[in-house]
């Protein structure tokens, strides 16, 4: 209970950073060439001056600044995130239809790079110096200078275009009308890429810290003695080292869930996939200001719920951390 | 010498020094070898790499030299990635410093700000700058600067923290020095160690922010930019793919060099932490 009222605290401090953000951005976005108005009268294909001011007057927009922004923020409070006047429908709605696959690229590449920064660095730390040490730490190197982008390019190069075993894009087939496991199956089949595309860069982070975590847990004293005990090493390893080790790499997705959420921009727009990442993209190219605004608070409150969880877990993996709060 | 014996002693920081150097190469010497503008058209488009003596790397989408455009990139690439690190650090040693030395309600309001910035995904807040004050060389740079501060910040605030009432800082105060003179001229030189070493990640960051930009076609079209090639490239990926693999791997390398001389200068830096 006590872990949860922690947490809970810490959520409650991120409500005036969201609060900061929103202000910031919507000043901000003032300064941009052109508002919503300008760029529905450029897909109407023009219109009377007369006409613009009757929408800036439906809309809001010959209102002051800060009238506008408390208006804002008013909405906010009752989540209503404003209209979008390039898709025709509230930002809400255009939101929600695009979240869900975001989410799963997140969680899929955040389990993948997790997953195999773990496994790869426990391998690298237990042969220090040796060839398999090497191997994996030059291949995380390459694998974090590489532009994620490019990465996904030549995948499709190599797996859809040469050896076609895989979609070049798209989040589902859409050719065929396919329901249950099926689906299920279509959708994973075309995330396999862009999952590694965006997972790599993670993957070769949290290997890093991995291995330097295990190389500091490995030489502390209770891992001796539970060596002394005659506990073989995997046991050591998987009950002694492997959860004192992990602690870094649990913060480390906090910290980065924010830019995780910006490689999926790029990664979106690699595969096409129809996520949030390519519609922050597309509201950037037309102008649409309020989804633009939209996303951003998501985003946000995307990135205050994962260090939430965070906080939760961290909590679970050490217990110090709950008796001296 | 001694840290250069250190630095040298390590064979991934000597491959990177040699790697660096290998692109500041290509930089200073795209004028001389490739006089013509790199964005002008050269030949027949589409020429493969090593077919054609004129065009080593051959020829992109619209006929423009690739070997060129990679030895002009190199300077676009260093140019953006010194210039934007340079200004994200400054901006992070400034605000962590008087978060740091001020403490109180200072160090509350500034790092509310830098949570602010962290919470926001960085890539995001590189769109609406980008949205807000157009695409050219400059402004994506400045852009890319300040969605990178605030981590330099957090280690020059941390940094301060530990350094503020040092007795040194306290003669300075005793001798009755003022707060900006014993900020940047007495306990920022002793904080700046950790902040330059981690100015490698910055810049390796700052670079592949700037290709994926100019791929996303958001950055300044008018520059022979590395991201601007591999996103022309992906019009004919199916077949004439080495116009995006080409300056890729010159991206790759370039980021590669950048961290490991960071990472050669952090160890040379903290030689106990070498031996792991």
């Amino acid at each position: 209970m006590r872990v949860l009222a922690l947490a809970g605290r810490r959520l409650a401090a991120s409500i005036p950073t969201l609060i900061l953000i929103l202000i910031g951005v919507f000043l901000l976005l003032q300064f941009a060439p052109g508002d919503t108005v300008d760029a529905m009268m450029a897909q109407m294909g023009g219109g009377d001056a007369a006409t613009a001011r009757h929408l800036r007057e439906f809309y809001g927009l010959d209102l002051s600044v800060w009238a506008q922004l408390g208006n804002y923020l008013w909405r906010l409070v009752r989540l209503d995130l404003g209209f979008s006047a390039i898709y025709g429908k509230p930002v809400v709605t255009v939101i929600a239809e695009r979240l869900p696959a975001t989410i799963l690229l997140m969680s899929a590449s955040l389990s993948f790079a997790f997953f195999f920064g773990l496994i790869f660095g426990v391998i690298a730390a237990r042969g220090v110096n040796r060839w398999p040490d090497t191997l994996i730490s030059t291949l995380g190197l390459i694998f974090y200078a590489m532009p994620t982008f490019w990465f996904g390019l030549m995948a499709i190069v190599v797996f859809s275009i040469y050896l076609q075993w895989l979609p070049a894009g798209g989040f589902e087939d859409i050719t065929v009308s396919l329901t249950g496991l099926a689906r299920t199956l279509d959708i994973a089949k075309h995330l396999i890429l862009p999952t590694l595309t965006l997972g790599l860069f993670y993957m070769a982070i949290y290997l890093r810290i991995m291995r330097g975590s295990m190389l500091e847990v490995l030489n502390l004293d209770f891992v001796r003695t539970a060596r002394a005990k005659g506990m073989d090493e995997t046991r050591v390893v998987v009950r002694h080292v492997l959860r004192n080790a992990l602690l870094p790499m649990v913060t480390l997705i906090g910290l980065q869930a924010g830019t995780m959420l910006g490689g999926s921009v790029v990664v979106e727009s690699v595969f096409s996939l129809p996520g949030l990442g390519r519609l922050a993209y597309e509201s950037v190219v037309q102008r649409d200001l309020n989804t633009l605004l939209g996303i951003i608070f998501v985003s946000a409150l995307l990135v205050i719920a994962v260090n939430f969880i965070v906080d939760l877990l961290y909590a679970r993996l050490d217990p110090r951390i709950t008796a001296g709060a | 010498m001694e840290f250069a014996k250190l630095y040298f002693r390590s064979p991934s920081a000597v491959i990177g020094l040699l790697l660096f150097i290998l692109v500041l190469a290509m930089a200073a010497t795209a004028d001389w070898l490739y006089p013509r503008d790199p964005l002008a058209l050269a030949g027949r488009p589409l020429i493969w790499p090593f077919s054609n003596p004129r065009f080593l790397l051959g020829t992109d989408n619209s006929g423009r030299d690739i070997a060129a455009q990679i030895f002009h990139g190199a300077r676009i690439s260093l140019l953006i990635g010194l210039v934007a690190t340079f200004i994200s650090v400054m901006i992070g040693i400034t605000i962590g410093a008087f978060a740091g030395y001020y403490g109180s309600w200072v160090d509350t309001v500034l790092m509310r700000v830098t949570e602010a910035f962290q919470t926001l995904p960085n890539f995001l807040l590189l769109l609406v700058l980008v949205a807000v004050f157009g695409s050219t060389i400059t402004t994506v740079t400045v852009a890319i600067g300040i969605v990178s501060w605030p981590a330099s910040a957090r280690l020059t605030r941390a940094e301060f923290l530990s350094l503020r009432n040092r007795e040194f800082v306290q003669a300075g105060r005793t001798l009755g020095l003022k707060d900006i003179k014993l900020i940047f001229g007495e306990i920022l030189p002793n904080a700046l160690p950790p902040v330059i070493v981690y100015a490698s990640v910055v810049m390796a960051v700052a670079i592949l922010l700037e290709s994926a930009l100019a791929f996303l076609k958001l950055s300044d079209p008018n520059v022979a930019s590395w991201g601007n090639l591999i996103g022309a490239g992906r019009d004919v990926l199916r077949v004439q793919w080495y116009v995006s693999a080409i300056p890729g791997i010159a991206i790759l390398v370039t980021v590669l060099a950048v961290s490991l001389v960071g990472q050669g200068l952090n160890d040379a830096l903290n030689p106990r932490l070498k031996s792991r």
